[in-house]
């Protein structure tokens, strides 16, 4: 265990396949974080914990290059993120929205999102990726009649098109879900990490998976939210 | 690689527009609906209609297709579709260009199939026709493509409806003008050969230039 900057880092593997260094984010003239420095290793699952208006989403935003950081460098497999060219492949960002267009169907969606990122979006793959969600009986009807929780149920089957150990940034991924939803999502996130996949995930709800497997992340101390 | 975007987004929006036909017939009956007014409200003079109907038709085609630009990006950037486009991996030009490509198809093209019918109204000749047909199908896809730019600069802008409509307008100007100066040339046994060369330069130029500028305004939208 080392630490770097405000955040406690817990090292499975030599090299970290991200890098955060000082980041620091504003919104509206207000810095929403400072000197938020943190590294992200294979086979990690990183809980990025704070208060609500803390900067979660910006700072998650910031990780997957939707954002620029006002300040600070972020690196993946020590290149610049925006330079870096395996980033995008390596990456499954689902954010506090779905994704989903409403007169698409299950599959519809699902399949495009997958033909979008170059993933397996074929006919045996997207049905099973439902299944394992607990989706496949609503695979032919249109988003707009499903339910909050099993629109996220399908914009989280993207996790289990993965078969490369990429890096999962997830916002608020257990929003909506019931417990058996939960239970797939966490059985997911572990076989993910088993194959050495990276998590890096916000929640408000407490983990309920083995501590051990859970690196909690802070931001700095010293902001009123 | 790129091109898989390419098609996959131009697939989607497609399906999804024959799922919403409403959105996609709007255009086309504002066009339709617009252009018969004039008749109505100058008097049914052949003369007076043969003069002003290659400007009409084009300045109803003008505000037809800006009529379904400030939805061009809205709903993708609502529900995150947008995001996971940037992530994608794929060329953002050729996203862009998918976006303006599906536009055309859905508004410019079934202003080029109306609007002869409505040049009968305007008593056209049939080489008028021809012509104003000839210019739609050059000119209804440089307003898109520009409109994709514009569409892209206000996305999540509030008022950014009117505030594409300022931005696009001034600059389908010279579309509008050799539009309809076509017809008009035609229509006074002039050759529009000329006309016809500037729109045609103008969509080369459009698409060259306005996918890279589309994808350019997406991110300093988003990012």
């Amino acid at each position: 265990m080392t630490t770097l900057g405000n955040a406690t880092i817990f090292n499975s593997s030599t090299e970290p396949i991200l890098k955060a260094h000082e980041l620091a984010c504003r919104r509206g003239g207000e810095w929403l974080f400072t000197d938020m420095s943190f590294e992200i290793y294979p086979g990690q699952l990183v809980w990025l914990q704070g208060q609500n208006g803390r900067g979660k989403t910006s700072l998650l935003r910031l990780l997957v290059g939707l954002a620029e950081p006002d300040r600070g460098t972020l690196t993946w497999h020590g290149e610049p993120l925006h330079k870096a060219p395996d980033f995008k492949e390596n990456l499954v960002y689902i954010g506090h929205t779905n994704g989903l267009k409403d007169d698409l169907t299950v599959t519809e969606s699902l399949q495009f999102l997958a033909r979008l990122h170059n993933r397996d979006d074929s006919p045996l793959s997207v049905p099973s990726a439902l299944h394992t969600l607990a989706m496949q009986h609503r695979a032919q009807v249109l988003v707009r009649t499903l339910s909050q929780g099993q629109r996220r149920r399908v914009a989280l089957a993207r996790l289990a098109l993965e078969r490369r150990p990429s890096l999962w940034v997830l916002d608020e991924p257990f929003d909506a879900l019931d417990a058996e939803g939960i239970r797939v999502v966490n059985r997911l996130l572990l076989a993910h990490t088993a194959r050495g996949g990276c998590v890096f995930l916000t929640s408000h709800l407490p983990l309920s998976l083995d501590a051990s497997r859970v690196r909690p992340l802070d931001f700095p101390h010293g902001r009123a939210p | 690689m790129s091109c898989n975007g390419f098609i996959a987004l131009a697939a989607r929006d497609l399906r999804l527009a024959w799922r919403r036909p409403v959105d996609a017939w709007l255009a086309v009956v504002f066009f339709a609906v617009a252009a018969s007014l004039f008749p109505l409200g100058v008097g049914p003079e052949p003369q007076t209609l043969r003069q002003i109907g290659g400007g009409v038709v084009w300045v109803c085609a003008l505000l037809s297709t800006l009529l379904a630009l400030n939805t061009l990006y809205t709903s993708d950037y609502n529900d995150g579709s947008l995001d996971q486009m940037l992530l994608s991996g794929h060329s953002l030009v050729l996203l862009a260009a998918a976006k303006a490509l599906v536009h055309w198809v859905l508004t410019g093209l079934p202003l080029v199939v109306a609007g002869p019918v409505l040049g009968l109204m305007f008593d056209m000749s049939p080489r008028g026709l021809a012509t104003l047909t000839l210019t739609l199908l050059l000119g209804t896809p440089v307003l898109s493509l520009l409109g994709s730019v514009g569409a892209a600069l206000t996305l999540g802008l509030r008022s950014g409806g009117a505030l594409l409509l300022l931005l696009v307008l001034p600059l389908c100007i010279p579309v509008l003008i050799f539009g309809a100066g076509a017809v008009s040339a035609v229509e006074l046994g002039i050759s529009p050969a000329g006309h016809l060369s500037i729109l045609g330069a103008l969509l080369l130029l459009a698409l060259v230039g306005a996918p890279p500028a589309a994808a350019a305004a997406l991110r300093i939208s988003v990012l």
